[in-house]
């Protein structure tokens, strides 16, 4: 186990030094999809790392999933972004569809394949709110289904092969009563809604709207309630996954703030530079946010097999509360980095720029915006009785 | 008032439900008339303060709020001790 994790990481750090770290740049510039880093993943067969050895797949855990994602961070946050918003989608599909038919040959053509897969909960009419959807299952009468929705973010919707849908139940059921609908080619349609995607940050991930429309077989809606794989599932894998990227991308910031230091330093022996105590001011921040980091992936790896501890009240917050935190703290890292580097962080074309990783991090408190989490955060807070 | 209509009136009020209390039976699940978890969390806030009880940790978990059922043997359990 523990060395098929060690050969994955490293895998990972050659396709990220190798591919991600080469192409960067210019996937950011150029705002497009990282095809080489995708492909060189897939090639690499880390995109079907997480369906069970049984399947075809490696059977990694959270924790292990979250240390690939925080390695291609370092190398290039749009590329790490799209793995782990994939590997978010097969979590859901491995953890709560396992033993239905449908399910168990998708788990085997990704860990054969690769097929990349994406996400589609926001909705025009709902915005940022996972809980509410608009559009509905529609069951056709014989065992089949179809569905529209108008999905305003679907990131590197061009470029993949599924998409889980988050969908009312059916066509009476209010907004909250959802379910997860897989979605596959060739009955999956999606027509973009906008042309381009030109943004701050995180310009590699494609994130434009579509209108998405499939039809399918029933035995395609994942059997749990919505509910239970937010909680279980979801929230947890999304949160630190993204949470580990933007960790890399921060730990970049600070390695190369480390690089401009230490030449100021080697230039003046005897005398340590102004700025070499401001990275140890954030070398100390980097270690708080590997420290919530990992003591939250423990937490979920000795919950996530018990659904009642799994969805407890304290356990919720703390997924919750890992990603605000860490949402929040890496973007002030890469911020201070660039302050402490000055004039050669701030241009994009010098050895120890930072601007793609400031840029990249001002994403993290809205993805799932922070103010939503907050909000409920606060709710939960007056409602238990122990902390 | 019967407790349970006692109860119906706070779900009324806080569960944000996608439809009127009277069409959901005692046993049917909230969560599937369109309480979320959000609201539940509020629907347990006036019931405390309305019964003055607390619930305790070992019950903040979804299925005590899935029904008025199960918020009533709740709330007969809380009202026993
Ligand atoms: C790079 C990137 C990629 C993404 N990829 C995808 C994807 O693949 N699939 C997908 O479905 N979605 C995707 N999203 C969307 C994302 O998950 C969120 O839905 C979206 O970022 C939220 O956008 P918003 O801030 O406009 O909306 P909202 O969350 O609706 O918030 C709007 C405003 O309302 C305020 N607000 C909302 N709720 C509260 C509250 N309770 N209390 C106080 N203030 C509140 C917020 O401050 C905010 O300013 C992506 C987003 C980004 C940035």
């Amino acid at each position: 186990m523990a060395d098929r994790f060690a050969a994955t990481l490293r895998t990972a750090r050659e396709v990220g030094v190798g591919v991600l770290g080469a192409h960067a740049a210019d996937v950011d510039q150029s705002s497009r999809f990282p095809r080489e880093s995708i492909d060189a993943l897939r090639a690499a067969g880390l995109l079907g790392i997480v369906v069970p050895t049984d399947r075809g797949g490696g059977s990694a855990s959270l924790t292990e999933v979250a240390a690939v994602c925080r390695e291609l961070g370092r190398h290039c946050g749009s590329s790490a972004m799209v793995f782990a918003m994939h590997q978010i989608q097969v979590a859901c599909l491995v953890r709560h569809g396992a033993g239905v038919d449908h399910f168990e040959a998708t788990m085997r053509r990704i860990a054969e394949r690769g097929s990349l897969f994406a996400s589609a909960t926001t909705e025009a009419t709902t915005g940022g709110d996972i809980g509410r959807s608009t559009c509905a299952v529609v069951p056709d009468g014989h065992g089949g289904f179809s569905l529209t929705k108008d999905a305003s973010v679907i990131s590197y919707g061009a470029d993949v092969d599924d998409v889980l849908v988050t969908a009312r139940a059916h066509p009476d059921a209010p907004p909250t009563d959802q379910v997860i609908v897989h979605t596959t080619r060739p009955t999956l349609e999606l027509r973009p809604t906008e042309s381009t995607w030109d943004a701050f940050g995180m310009r590699g991930t494609q994130s434009v709207g579509f209108q998405l429309h499939a039809t399918g077989s029933m035995s395609q809606v994942i059997p749990e309630p919505y509910a239970d794989v937010l909680a279980r599932t979801m929230v947890p894998w999304a949160h630190l996954t993204w949470g580990s990227l933007w960790l890399g991308i921060a730990e970049d910031a600070v390695d190369r703030s480390r690089r401009y230091v230490r030449q100021l330093a080697r230039k003046s022996p005897g005398v340590t530079p102004p700025s070499a105590r401001k990275l140890a001011e954030v070398y100390a921040e980097l270690l708080a946010v590997r420290a919530i980091i990992d003591k939250t992936l423990e937490l979920y790896e000795s919950t996530k097999a018990d659904p009642v501890s799994a969805r407890s009240f304290t356990t919720s917050l703390a997924m919750n509360s890992v990603k605000v935190y860490v949402s929040t703290r890496t973007r002030a890292i890469a911020e201070s980095c660039l302050q402490l580097c000055g004039l050669g962080a701030y241009r994009n074309d010098s050895e120890i720029s930072l601007t793609r990783h400031v840029r990249d991090l001002f994403s993290a408190p809205m993805m799932i915006h922070n103010d939503r989490l907050i909000d409920w955060g606060a709710t939960t807070l007056c409602a238990m009785k122990d902390l | 008032m019967a407790r349970v209509d006692e109860i119906r009136s706070i779900v009324a009020e806080y569960g944000r439900l996608g439809v009127d209390v009277g069409q959901v039976a005692d046993e049917d699940s909230l969560y599937s008339a369109g309480m979320t978890s959000h609201a539940s969390v509020n629907v347990m806030l006036a019931l405390e303060d309305h019964f003055d009880v607390e619930f305790p940790e070992r019950l903040l978990h979804r299925s005590t709020f899935e029904s008025i059922l199960n918020l009533d043997q709740a709330l007969a359990e809380l009202l026993d001790q």
